[in-house]
């Protein structure tokens, strides 16, 4: 069996804007929310102790307490987004709520990687777009095949590697394509002097 | 061509590489814990693979791992199937556990070099951004998400795009080599270069004031690799990192011809290009105390806390992050970091909790009491070390000081096991983030090296401990 990620095409929504530096991943998913072995079900715990007070109440000034965007598919975010631990919780996370791009003018290194393997694309854009994006109230589309965002009246375009877009586009898994370089793996094996740890 | 040390790590493991894509690179040793792996597990199940090399894998338990009576049975039922999946796991894979019973049990990034699995030159990842701390041998060591650890179980290599590469070139000599210690080194480049300044790099540590330091030191360093942003951290392996991985349980048989081979191979060649540079007087460097809420917030001993503007100068967005990091702290602008008064403190994690750190701490410890106010604990980095701290008689100067002495894991570094803050409370602690909520919801940390935050266990507040008595 092949276990394949949804493909990803076309996203159509308004823009949630969270303009905050640094946000790291342990504000993205608290570590009390690591401890289940699944991946999914994260949702709920999303960005947990900014969303919730020591209660469990919502916090009313947190924007995604805001039903304005809880249909939101788009987070737009400032520098260097998702640093700090590497749980792929955070991204299980914040796609399970229901973000399936995040935009930012960087990311974190490993939070880059993960958001790819989950189906969500993170976008890098300079800051004065970031800006604009940050204060856009209308729908947004983003087309991954054309890296176009259409905004009303025009056009950003973005960049992203092109052998990352196509396993997106496609879903592929990556250990299929892996297992294809089988010959070349067991090749290396023979060739090299890796020292077995017993 | 000239080669930097890592461009020669990396080129010794491309299996597949084609041009504008990212390469195959080959992965010597994998290291697996509790809480980033039993959904990779489930992914080999559900496609029925199997793990490819069992033999350069090895897994532990330390994350939510109690570090109270180990006879007992745990109370935390979630963490307690986490552990158990892994046992399970490492049974049905065949994957050697270092089990909550074991001798050898400890945080990963602890036991890894503690048994000589560590290897210079080699690949090494793990489910854990610290992963890095292992690049004090001379190795290529980083964190990955789930998804990476299941692609390594499966085919021992993962997809990466190449990093840049990025010298930190460390000079002069320490004033005081006791009291300014790897910890402060390491803080006092991250406030230079911050968070995200080497982001998509692999740095290497480089120049005298790094030769000078022990191991365990330069594991410190490689350790917050990650908190400057970088993909991984190392240094080149010199005689004290041969030395070190000697005679250990797992040292490989023919370790007298690995070190021929690493000595002729394991260093960045003269005139290698690094894509950036950046250089540290380390005679400079006072102890730090960071004051914020990311590893950048950080200050000398003898300084203030900053106000937002200084810190952000004219960056808006630092600024505002600086606001929020103060108001999250409970801290004013301008007041004196040894006027700071500490509720908790915290010697342990992967970045301050081997025996080196344990004995430096008791130095400052040795005949006093920890303050009426405080409450002090030391969670040793691996039973090993706890073992051995046991043998030299450190628990005896730390129980007698009214430390709690306690069992090896990542305890309130990060808070996953019930070592946690309380909200409100404030913390001297020699782990790696100060992140918002890091040791427990509304919890305060504070950032510093082990004699920083034994001296301030025992007066309640920061001080300079160069001036310990």
């Amino acid at each position: 069996m092949e276990l394949k990620l949804e493909s990803f095409s076309k996203v159509t929504s308004i823009i949630t804007p969270f303009d905050k530096a640094n946000v790291d991943t342990d504000q993205i998913i608290p570590k009390q929310f690591l401890k289940l072995i699944t991946k999914t079900g994260y949702g709920k715990f999303l960005f947990y102790d900014w969303r919730f007070d020591h209660d469990g109440k919502p916090k009313n000034d947190f924007i995604l307490n805001n039903t304005l965007y809880e249909d939101s598919k788009i987070l737009v975010t400032n520098e260097n987004f998702g640093c700090g631990s590497s749980r792929e919780h955070a991204v299980w996370a914040l796609k399970d709520f229901g973000f399936n791009v995040i935009i930012s003018p960087s990311f974190a290194d490993i939070f880059y990687s993960n958001c790819f393997k989950n189906g969500v694309l993170p976008i890098i854009l300079d800051i004065e777009k970031i800006n604009k994006l940050l204060q856009f109230e209308d729908e947004v589309e983003i087309d991954l095949n054309s890296q176009k965002i259409s905004l009303s009246d025009e056009f950003i375009d973005f960049d992203i590697d092109s052998h990352r877009k196509i396993r997106l586009l496609k879903g592929l898994d990556d250990i299929d394509l892996t297992l294809k370089e089988d010959e070349k793996i067991e090749k290396f094996e023979n060739d090299s002097s890796i020292v077995s740890i017993f | 061509m000239t080669e930097t040390l890592f461009e020669k790590i990396w080129n010794s493991h491309v299996v597949v590489e084609r041009e504008n894509e990212p390469s195959l690179i080959y992965i010597d040793r994998h290291l697996v814990h509790e809480v980033t792996s039993p959904q990779a597990f489930d992914g080999l199940r559900l496609n029925n693979r199997q793990v490819r090399r069992p033999d350069l894998t090895i897994a532990t338990i330390d994350h939510n791992v109690p570090t109270t009576d180990r006879s007992l049975p745990m109370i935390d039922e979630t963490s307690s199937t986490q552990i158990n999946t892994l046992e399970k796991n490492c049974k049905d894979f065949g994957i050697k556990l270092f089990g909550i019973n074991d001798p050898n049990q400890g945080i990963v990034h602890v036991i890894g070099p503690q048994l000589g699995i560590t290897l210079p030159g080699s690949t090494i990842v793990c489910g854990d951004s610290h992963t890095s701390t292992q690049g004090a041998f001379g190795a290529f060591a980083f964190g990955i998400g789930t998804s990476e650890v299941e692609h390594t179980l499966a085919t021992q290599t993962l997809w990466l795009e190449k990093p840049k590469t990025f010298e930190i070139l460390a000079t002069g000599k320490r004033r005081n080599s006791f009291a300014v210690t790897s910890k402060d080194i390491i803080l006092s480049i991250i406030k230079e270069i911050g968070t995200d300044g080497g982001a998509g790099h692999v740095l290497e540590y480089r120049g005298d004031a790094i030769s000078d330091l022990s191991m365990e030191q330069r594991m410190t360093i490689c350790n917050m690799s990650i908190e400057a942003g970088s993909r991984a951290g190392l240094i080149a392996p010199d005689e004290k990192a041969f030395d070190y991985i000697n005679n250990r349980e797992y040292t490989p048989k023919n370790y007298e011809q690995l070190v021929d081979t690493w000595k002729d191979n394991l260093m960045s060649d003269t005139n290698a290009k690094f894509d950036k540079s950046f250089t540290i007087d380390v005679e400079k460097i006072e102890p730090q105390v960071s004051w914020g809420t990311n590893p950048a917030m950080v200050s000398d001993v003898t300084g203030t806390i900053p106000t937002p503007e200084e810190y952000g100068q004219s960056n808006e967005i630092q600024i505002a992050s600086a606001k929020k990091a103060l108001d999250y702290m409970n801290l004013e602008p301008e007041t004196p970091i040894v006027e700071i008064p500490i509720d908790r403190v915290f010697i342990g994690s992967c970045t301050n909790a081997r025996l080196e750190d344990l004995k430096d701490a008791a130095k400052i410890v040795k005949g006093k009491t920890v303050n009426p106010d405080v409450n002090a604990m030391i969670v040793p980095g691996s039973q090993m070390v706890k073992y051995e701290a046991e043998k030299l008689g450190l628990d005896k100067i730390f129980k007698d000081a009214n430390f709690e002495w306690r069992e090896s894991g990542c305890s309130m570094c990060l808070g996953m096991n019930p070592d946690i803050l309380k909200p409100g409370e404030r913390c001297a602690s020699t782990s790696n983030r100060n992140f918002e909520g890091r040791q427990g919801s509304g919890g305060r940390t504070h950032l510093v090296s082990p004699v920083m935050a034994a001296a301030a266990a025992i007066t309640g507040h920061f001080v300079d401990v160069r001036e310990w008595s």
